[in-house]
């Protein structure tokens, strides 16, 4: 999609960090100057086109519960199916179809190491696949957020 | 605020923020208190490290950045760290983790994320990164993302007792 200004400029300066405060919204507009009714018409237009997932905290992993980086490797004809079967866990946050013979990518996340395994447990029940279980041990570098211009 | 009161701010705020003048009123009076005490709960999750960010969570093929590739690296052990940590400051790496080897089935043990329009220029952009640190003899490969099939945020706050946890 393209993105007029004011998209541009709450993308950048609000992706990593926005205020917490009783009035987010209004401090935001502060700092772009312009109206807190901009603003929020604005997120609401970035959220119709699929560009905004929400507004809010991003938990942090390792803190919040537990993760895994799970894959699967599916036949093709199946693909679509168990990539559906996938996605109906609330567990499941990230769920990608990728080019290779592990072609099912996803991210598991639960309040502990348990409550994921017992999902992977299901999903091997479920579809006779047995997945990988690749859980973080370190991280290099956590950055979600991207510079528009930055990337090629 | 009690145990269960914050509980369900956590399962609220893991759907993001009301878009409305004072989202944490709204979030405080659907659990039962009040503003104040949603604000005071809030920064002390945020000091404690609870979340990595506070802001806006984008969609990125939806702005255009449809060459989603992961880049996995067979790296010897002695050596993650040092690989890890230079790539992981790569310019247009996003992500830079270790993660356990599965042998036979698995033998990566780094992963780095990189999103781009191109994925052209993604490969030529990773072939340049490897070769300015001189680890293209290293085994890796390269994951272009063929189909989004999900895409939310994670859901670490477990369910009320009796509710169960997918249908």
């Amino acid at each position: 999609m393209d993105l007029d200004l004011l998209s541009r400029q709450l993308i950048d300066r609000f992706q990593h960090g926005m205020p917490l405060c009783a009035e987010p919204y209004l401090e935001m507009a502060r700092v772009l100057s312009c109206s807190e009714a901009q603003v929020l018409a604005c997120l609401q237009r970035l959220e119709l086109a699929g560009a905004l997932s929400r507004v809010g905290p991003v938990f942090e992993h390792s803190r919040a519960g537990a993760s895994t980086l799970a894959a699967l490797a599916v036949p093709a004809e199946r693909l679509h199916q168990v990539a559906e079967r996938v996605s109906q866990y609330p567990e499941v946050n990230h769920n990608y179809g990728r080019e290779h013979h592990y072609n099912l990518w996803f991210v598991l996340t639960g309040p502990d190491r348990r409550h994921i395994e017992r999902v992977l447990e299901e999903l091997e029940r479920d579809t006779g696949l047995a997945p990988l279980d690749l859980p973080m041990l370190t991280a290099y570098r956590i950055d979600l957020g991207f510079a528009l211009g930055e990337n090629p | 605020m009690t145990a269960a009161q914050a509980l369900a701010l956590r399962r609220l705020l893991e759907q993001g923020l009301p878009r409305v003048s004072r989202p944490y009123q709204a979030l405080a009076e659907q659990i039962g208190t009040d503003e104040t005490q949603v604000l005071g709960q809030m920064r002390q999750w945020h000091a404690q490290g609870l979340f990595r960010r506070i802001g806006l969570v984008l969609n990125h093929r939806a702005l255009g950045f449809t060459a989603n590739a992961m880049l996995v690296l067979d790296v010897p052990d002695a050596l993650i760290d040092e690989v890890g940590q230079r790539l992981g400051h790569a310019p247009g790496i996003s992500l830079c983790y270790q993660r356990p080897r599965r042998l036979p089935q698995w033998r990566y043990n780094l992963f780095c994320m990189v999103h781009g329009r191109q994925r052209e220029r993604v490969e030529a952009q990773i072939r340049q990164m490897l070769e300015a640190h001189l680890l293209s003899d290293l085994p890796h490969q390269l994951l272009f993302s063929s189909h989004a099939f999900k895409q939310c945020g994670g859901r670490f706050a477990p369910l009320p007792s009796g509710v169960p946890a997918h249908g």
